[in-house]
């Protein structure tokens, strides 16, 4: 290589000669460093193509399913059924077959990734922000602030979240809660899932925290006469930002899991909207004769919630190369 | 002249402290107990010690980075010891501190352009994007690094690049104090020369005011004007480099200075006082002079009395009731030539 060579060649002006030295070897970013490392890793990148394929199929529901010459997930079309009341299986016309009703399941299931997504993303995000600010604060001030807020993320945990979310789910079911913010439906579920899921960010960022506002960089930057907030969000935030990618993209499956179990219980996603979970729930009874009505949207959330949990392995590989399985 | 800096009986106790939910005080660490000096605008003043004597303490707490648990810091005159928010600001761009660790003192995730010129966001200056660009450029060349470097990230530079760029991160305000705490001992001997020379110039480029932190004396005679030696949170003996280096007068000084090596083989052989024994633990210091328990010429009195700083006929002022002759330091061996 190149770099051999010139260490070995007599440099004449003395030591600051070597400054010059990187000069034609471009320089990486750390954002350069981590594709590189993640472009090897095909069951990740492959699960990638897959969720980035489930976000288009959510964005573009509509078009798909007109596309696919599929009726609309809420047309309901009581010649489907045999007379005694049983949907028809798998057909040309009806790929995935249809309910009870004679909605067609693939189109359902298509629009089921809506929800999903959403509650996975959007429900992810809340609770990280909520987490990562907290623990930023937690483990910058340390004290009684940290004591408090990590006493408050202790009660937090111990509330058995299932419990709850029927609960609310019962409370808030016909006009919400809280003044209208916890709407019935996707609302609650947000909630539900936010308020379940930021106390594990809380933790894995306050702990970090902690480690890294003994850094000298910290000295540094507030000698310079920076505030709390901006050694907090851009000094210590940065280096964050790889834990947090990683265990946001392990939160979200767990999270469109949990949307599953709570649609399945009854709580949130209410018929006619389309959701897995809730598609699961109201095929159970008829299971026995119209296995594929439970099928196809097992099968989607299955492999949603696998695509997302590979992802996240290999995320983790790629951001945190010292670390081995 | 008046003083740059005023440092008054400065006090630095770290509690010590047990229980996890409720924790209850059971001692301190005395990191600084008790330290007085003056830095005259554009000396260099050196502060020599063991590890754990308080150097690093006493430089932070005059860039305010600690709290003092008392005493008072003022610099050009004005009390900082208690400034808050933007008076505090204010004065921060006036004194500022290069790291011990170029690897710790560098944040990771940040580009050189952006950590030398994060002073210039903080106090709003040189705001247009080029403008901001050319100044930290600039500085970077000053410094000895290739400007080109502007996108590179910390990782992509050896030890002596990073303290550079702690260098030039700490001038970007042109300040009046520079604090250094012992830039060279993360760095490679070979590296060392060329950071202190880099250190000295700019000082005189830039009529810097530097207090040198090192537990390496001869790097210290290298580039201070005055030298303080502390031992176990205090000042034990301070003066012109010439003088302290001469004719110490301070036994601890004597034996560091003793201890010193020199590269003549001919020395070999030579007496040396090396001092026995270990620190003692700042948290329970010896009482009176805390040299006392592995001081050579100690009496009864260094026990029960304690020495304070007082002018010596060679020059520098030194806190022992009984301190060195010119016969004694002839024996143990220190060099004035050094």
């Amino acid at each position: 290589m190149s770099i051999g060579g010139a260490e070995v060649l007599p440099s004449g002006g003395g030591g600051l000669e070597f400054l010059d030295m990187g000069g034609d070897i471009a320089a990486q970013s750390p954002l350069q460093l981590f594709w590189r490392r993640f472009r090897q890793d095909r069951v990740a990148l492959a699960s990638g193509g897959f969720i980035i394929f489930l976000i288009v199929l959510a964005i573009a529901a509509p078009l798909v399913v007109k596309g696919l010459g599929l009726p609309s997930p809420y047309t309901e079309n009581p010649n489907l059924t045999d007379s005694f009341g049983s949907p028809l299986g798998p057909t040309a016309a009806h790929p995935f077959g249809v309910d009870q009703l004679g909605e067609d399941v693939m189109s359902r299931v298509i629009y089921g990734t809506r929800v999903s997504l959403e509650v996975g993303i959007l429900g992810t995000g809340i609770a990280a922000v909520i987490g990562v600010v907290l623990g930023l604060i937690a483990g910058f001030y340390r004290g009684w602030v940290d004591t408090l807020l990590s006493r408050f993320t202790d009660v937090v945990l111990s509330i058995p979240i299932l419990v709850l979310g029927l609960g609310i789910g019962a409370a808030c079911a016909v006009r919400g809660c809280l003044k209208g913010s916890i709407q019935p439906g996707l609302g609650e579920i947000l909630f539900i899932i936010a308020l379940a899921n930021w106390t594990y960010m809380y933790r894995i960022v306050r702990g970090l925290v902690l480690s890294l506002r003994e850094r000298e960089f910290v000295d540094a930057s507030r000698a310079l006469g920076a505030s709390d907030a901006r050694i907090m969000f851009r000094e210590i935030l940065p280096n964050l930002v790889a834990p947090i990618i990683v265990y946001s993209s392990l939160l979200i499956p767990s999270n469109i899991l949990l949307e599953a179990a709570l649609s399945f219980l009854g709580v949130g996603v209410r018929p006619p909207t389309a959701s897995w979970g809730q598609m699961i729930a109201s095929a159970t009874p008829i299971f026995n004769t119209a296995w594929w009505y439970m099928a196809f949207p097992g099968i989607a959330l299955l492999l949603t919630v696998l695509a997302f949990n590979l992802l996240g392995d290999g995320l983790q590989d790629a951001l945190n190369p010292r670390t081995t399985r | 002249m008046s003083p740059l800096v005023e440092v008054r009986d400065l006090v630095k106790h770290f509690p010590i402290t047990k229980g996890i939910v409720f924790q209850r005080r059971v001692g301190a660490v005395q990191a600084v107990d008790g330290v007085s000096f003056d830095i005259e605008p554009g000396e260099t003043l050196g502060i020599v010690g063991e590890t754990g004597c308080g150097k690093s303490t006493t430089a932070r707490l005059i860039m305010r980075l600690l709290e003092p648990t008392s005493g008072r810091v003022s610099f050009e005159g004005e009390d900082i010891t208690h400034l808050k928010g933007s008076r505090l600001k204010a004065v921060r761009r006036e004194m500022q501190m290069i790291f011990q660790d170029p690897y710790s003192s560098l944040n990771p995730r940040k580009t050189i352009g952006s950590i030398i010129g994060e002073p210039f966001a903080i106090h709003g200056l040189e705001k247009g994007e080029g403008e901001r660009k050319r100044a930290v450029q600039e500085l970077m060349e000053t410094v000895g690094l290739n400007p080109e470097h502007y996108n590179r990230y910390p990782h992509e530079f050896s030890g002596g690049q990073r303290q550079r760029i702690g260098v030039a991160r700490a001038l970007a305000l042109k300040p009046k104090l520079l604090i250094a705490d012992e830039p060279v001992s993360a760095l490679d001997v070979s590296i060392q020369a060329q950071v202190l020379n880099l250190l000295r110039d700019l000082q005189r480029e830039f009529g810097l005011t530097v207090v040198f932190i090192a537990h390496d004396l001869s790097v210290v005679r290298h580039m201070c004007d005055r030298v303080a030696v502390m031992y176990l949170g205090k000042i034990v003996e301070i003066g012109p480099g010439d003088a302290l280096y001469g004719f110490p007068r301070h036994p601890y000084t004597g034996a560091l200075l003793s201890a010193v090596p020199v590269a003549d083989p001919s020395h070999h052989g030579q007496a040396r006082r090396l001092l026995s024994g270990d620190v003692p633990s700042p948290a329970n210091p010896p009482s009176a002079c805390r040299f006392h328990t592995r001081c050579p010429k100690a009496q009864e009195l260094c026990s029960t009395r304690e020495p304070l700083l007082e002018e010596m006929d060679s020059g520098t002022r030194a806190a022992c009731h009984f301190p060195l002759t010119r016969e004694e330091v002839g024996e143990i061996g220190v060099r004035s030539a050094g």
